[in-house]
């Protein structure tokens, strides 16, 4: 099992390595720093706009595999992300937003795993009654449901809400009450309220998408022979079912899970913005709105890093079900 | 007194029980008895109900069907029981023997914790007493190495481990019932002997019943001590086992027995059953096999008869008694039909070589790797085939699952360069046909595969179909719209059935449209690859003597692939034995059948159930032991020497000759038509 981890480990780096590279390439090419520079009133001669973008390693006259270089040295030999088109460091900016993202994204997805593993085996089990169509209307309306929309209805519900009973039930801006007294459980209670409306926006999704998917392959365990030897030997139908059918049926999904966090990334820029969260996906598009080279690499980087590290989760958890993978 | 009393009771009794899913009945009535220790058999054909009157018996159907009637165990009323009393029954005092094994175990845990987890429901044992256990089980059941065995997972063992393995299972709380549904239906039939030997061990260790669910006459004549027919969700028949083979009084009874190819009597047309099994979605009123029946009288579409009788022996049939006093043979009652003689007359020798295949080999890399593939050995599929066909003459291909029948037609379809030997084809090397060449050559030679529905488009017309290598072969227009009718009614269809699409029509007809296609361009040599496996047998019988009226009409060469012995038996008159890739003995049907030379030859022929009770009981057996080695290695001298009961009774001596030197195909005496490929062949 260890070895298999390990090489799957290898995998990821050298994945790893190849997405940040291509990032690089990507936003160093297709942004413009220079232009940023040069529409600034009054405008700066061409000598001092080459110095600054050289002072930041964004000038476009230096070959890109030249200027990654540069960037590389730095993060591999001082954890260093290089400045920001402000001239401020990256790594302050990274430091400051990836725990706020982070706690949205973890929990988020996590819930919307656990919630879709159990609507969609729950539905299975319970093909064609009303709680199994009811739940599947359910998940397709949210599916049809843009992010940035079920965070919008989820937002106006909290105002309607604070309207109608003149104080603020559910908080819907920030990630904490600014100057909280209070110890650290008033704290936590703080944050979790928070937490609350931008996590659903994102864990719903995720109940809805992958519930879909483990109600497919829950009905085709539920067929299956070997469910039917688990009752024979005299478990019990519920027995059986989790013991011999969940766990067969959520190996398929570990895969899917790791892959289509992607997207939940990306609804999570949305829900950032919504709910005045300053995190990555808020500076992500912020950034390249600026043509910020530099800090656009942090958030591809810090996506990068996820996306691997979930695919790695993913595999963990196959292995850890499915022993005969473990070679 | 009293134990004579408790002896005499049944301890499984079965009482109307009617399983229904939504409004399709699929058992309409069934009464069943079982004393202890006795070994009850169901046969039916698909769709009668057999398997889901077992299921039922344990309350394992899905939730969508309705059961009714009783079920009793010691008395005891099992039908409505709560789930939970239920799973204390299930697998404790009834365990459960299923069909598929590789599908029956749950693939993500290991064969030892899947026992363990049987015991330790219904007994209290700690982890390392039911280990314990588990081997001891795994032992009984003759797995090698049991405690190693333990941790391996269902995929790593053969079809026949596997199926050992479930006996285990089911008899690890030492039951009173043992319930095994088509338990040697996916196995070879050297592995089923074994199963069956297995299974009758376990019988025997634990006392328990037996109810033996099977579609294989000589599988039941050969295990069970009574029988019960089932027919369209009923059984139609019930008797002791030599009474019911030997006195058949439904008529449904003596058609299937009837309708079996046997290997100890060959040739002549066997008898069908005309029509197909009853549909049970909208059975008509009366009898449900009234539509096939030959003795069928007007009473008998109005009401139907139960089943009643005296001494055990029940039918439902009004002509019972009729059946039961004058005892005719199936062919006295069905009609038979009648087979041309064959169209050649000339001797063998004298006739056209149609297909000569000499040292034919095929080897497969086994690749590793996930971006780079590297070669880390070879599968030595086919490692020496041998085969000749003449004119008009049906070769027989045997050999069980990994012996390289499939690779091996599959490269003689190919019409290619082989990778090494050579295959002629009607007088031409095929290595030496360019692309227009081995068009044409096509026309000579083609298939009929064996799943009817898979090889045949679904959303083409039949006509179509069967047009199809007519097209392929550029044949003009009107040719094709006169040879279409006269295809259909050459397999027994009617030509208006042309516009109709293949699901409109069942297996065998399927099979026979099948036949049609391939007879379209007028090959020389039909490739039959286990054309009637997938068919029941009271329809593979119509299909197979349809196969040899072809062969007569039209002088037709087969090759014929089946993993039954029997039907190659009825059907062949050259017959060819392939061992790990290999041609071990061939020759004609009644040298190789009646006098084997090659010790697997015998094995094999004696691992074939009779469909006849007391011929069953007294053959003698050659149980080979373990399966096949794997076709990685390549062995050094005889591939068959591990499991050889020869080789095993020689001294150190003459091993070394099957340890050293491979041996060829030899010819028995000059002149006859009959090799094996062994040191010391059976004289």
């Amino acid at each position: 099992m260890i070895r298999y981890l390990a090489k799957r480990f290898g995998y990821y780096a050298a994945l790893l390595l190849v997405a940040v590279f291509l990032a690089y390439a990507l936003s160093a090419s297709a942004l413009g720093p220079r232009s940023y520079f040069e529409a600034k009133q009054p405008r700066p001669s061409a000598a001092s706009v080459d110095r600054q973008l050289t002072a930041l390693n964004l000038n476009d006259h230096t070959p890109v595999v030249e200027r990654f270089g540069t960037w590389a040295k730095d993060l591999v030999l001082h954890g260093d992300l290089g400045r920001t088109i402000h001239d401020t460091s990256v790594n302050d900016d990274f430091g400051r937003r990836v725990w706020v993202s982070l706690r949205l994204l973890l929990i988020g997805s996590v819930l919307g795993m656990v919630l879709g593993v159990a609507g969609g085996a729950w539905s299975a089990v319970r093909q064609y009654k009303i709680s199994d169509r009811a739940l599947t209307l359910f998940s397709f309306v949210l599916l049809s449901t843009p992010v940035f929309l079920l965070a919008l209805l989820l937002k106006n519900g909290a105002i309607a809400a604070k309207d109608a009973t003149g104080q603020e039930v559910i908080p819907f801006t920030g990630y904490e009450t600014p100057g909280l007294a209070g110890g650290i459980g008033a704290h936590l209670a703080d944050w979790s309220l928070h937490l609350l409306l931008p996590t659903l926006s994102l864990a719903l999704g995720g109940l809805a998408l992958y519930s879909r998917y483990q109600r497919g392959t829950m009905l085709d365990v539920l067929g299956s022979d070997y469910l039917r030897t688990a009752e024979a030997k005299g478990l019990t139908r519920n027995q059986a079912l989790i013991k011999h059918g969940l766990r067969t049926a959520i190996i398929p999904m570990s895969t899917m899970f790791a892959y289509s966090f992607l997207g939940i990334f990306t609804g999570a820029a949305f829900t950032e913005t919504i709910f005045g969260w300053h995190g990555m996906g808020e500076w992500f598009i912020q950034a390249i709105n600026e043509q910020d080279v530099n800090s656009v690499v942090a958030v591809n980087l810090f996506a990068a890093v996820v996306v691997l590290a979930s695919g790695f989760l993913a595999d963990v958890l196959t292995a850890a079900l499915d022993p005969r993978v473990r070679t | 007194m009293i134990t004579d009393l408790i002896e005499s009771r049944d301890l499984l009794e079965v009482k109307e029980l009617a399983v229904d899913f939504g409004a399709a009945p699929a058992v309409r009535g069934v009464d069943l008895r079982l004393k202890r220790g006795e070994t009850l058999g169901i046969v039916g054909e698909s769709g009668s109900g057999k398997s889901v009157t077992a299921l039922a018996v344990l309350g394992l159907l899905p939730g969508s069907a309705s059961v009714r009637g009783s079920v009793r165990l010691e008395g005891r009323e099992l039908v409505g029981l709560p789930n939970r009393e239920l799973a204390k029954i299930r697998g404790n005092k009834i365990a459960m023997v299923f069909q598929d094994p590789l599908s029956a175990f749950t693939p993500v845990y290991r064969i030892g914790d899947q026992i363990v987890e049987a015991l330790r429901i219904h007994q209290s044992l700690d982890r390392a007493a039911a280990r314990k256990r588990a081997a001891e089980l795994l032992d009984l059941v003759g797995i090698p190495e049991p405690e190693r065995a333990l941790d391996n997972f269902p995929h790593e063992f053969s079809g026949g481990m596997r199926q050992r393995a479930m006996i285990a299972m089911a008899i690890a709380n030492d039951p009173d019932i043992l319930l095994a549904d088509e338990p040697t239906t996916a196995l070879d039939v050297t592995i089923q002997a074994q199963v069956l030997d297995v299974l009758r061990k376990a019988q025997r260790e634990t006392g328990a019943a037996l109810v033996l669910v099977s579609h294989d006459l000589g599988v039941i004549a050969g295990m069970a001590d009574r029988v019960a027919v089932m027919y369209a969700g009923r059984v139609v028949e019930t008797a002791g086992v030599d009474e019911l083979f030997a006195r058949p009084r439904h008529p449904y009874t003596l058609g299937l027995i009837g309708a079996v190819p046997r290997l100890d009597t060959g040739g002549g047309p066997l008898v069908p059953i005309p029509g197909n099994p009853a549909a049970l979605g909208d059975l008509p009123p009366g009898c449900p096999f009234a539509a096939r029946c030959p003795l069928v009288q007007d009473r008998c579409r109005t009401a139907e008869p139960p089943l009643a009788g005296t001494d055990g022996h029940l039918a439902a049939c009004v002509r019972a008694d009729e059946l039961a006093e004058r005892r005719p043979a199936p062919s006295e009652v069905y009609p038979v039909p009648t087979v041309p003689p064959p169209a050649v007359s000339v001797p063998r020798e004298e006739r056209e070589q149609v297909l000569r295949v000499t040292g034919l080999t095929k080897t497969f890399p086994v690749l590793k790797g996930t971006v780079f593939k590297r070669r880390v050995g070879d599968v030595y599929a086919v490692d020496g085939v041998e085969l000749d066909i003449r004119h008009g003459e049906t070769l027989g291909l045997v050999g069980e699952s990994g012996s390289g029948k499939s690779t091996t037609l599959f490269e003689l379809l190919r019409l290619g360069r082989p990778e090494s030997g050579r295959i002629e084809l009607l007088g031409q090397d095929t290595a030496g046909l360019d692309r227009a060449g081995a068009h044409k050559l096509r026309a000579d030679i083609q298939i009929v595969f064996q799943d009817p529905m898979a090889s045949l488009d679904p959303r083409l017309p039949i006509g179509d179909v069967i047009a199809e290598p007519l097209l392929a072969q550029h044949a003009p227009r009107e040719l094709i719209a006169r040879r279409v009718p006269e295809l259909l009614r050459q397999v027994g269809l009617e030509p208006a059935h042309a516009e109709r699409y293949p699901h409109q029509f069942s297996g065998g007809q399927r099979q026979r449209i099948s036949i049609a296609r391939a007879l379209a361009v007028q090959p020389r040599l039909l490739v039959l690859d286990e054309p009637v496996s997938a068919l029941d047998v009271s329809v593979q019988a119509g299909v197979l003597n349809l196969l040899q009226q072809l062969k007569a009409e039209l002088g037709l060469a087969y090759l014929f692939v089946s993993h039954d012995l029997s039907v190659i038996r009825h059907l062949s008159d050259r017959v060819s034995v392939m061992y790990l890739g290999r041609t071990v003995e061939s020759g004609s049907v009644e040298a190789v059948f009646e006098q084997p030379r090659h010790p697997y030859t015998r094995a094999l022929l004696s691992a074939v159930p009779l469909p006849d009770p007391p011929a069953e009981r007294a053959r003698t057996r050659v149980l080979l032991a373990g399966d096949p080695p794997s076709p990685t290695e390549r062995q050094t001298g005889c591939r068959f020497r591990t499991r050889c009961q020869v080789y095993a009774a020689l001294d150190a001596d003459r091993r070394g000759r099957c340890e050293q030197q491979a041996p060829p195909l030899a010819q028995a005496a000059p002149g006859r038509d009959h090799a094996a490929a062994c040191h010391y062949p059976e004289a």
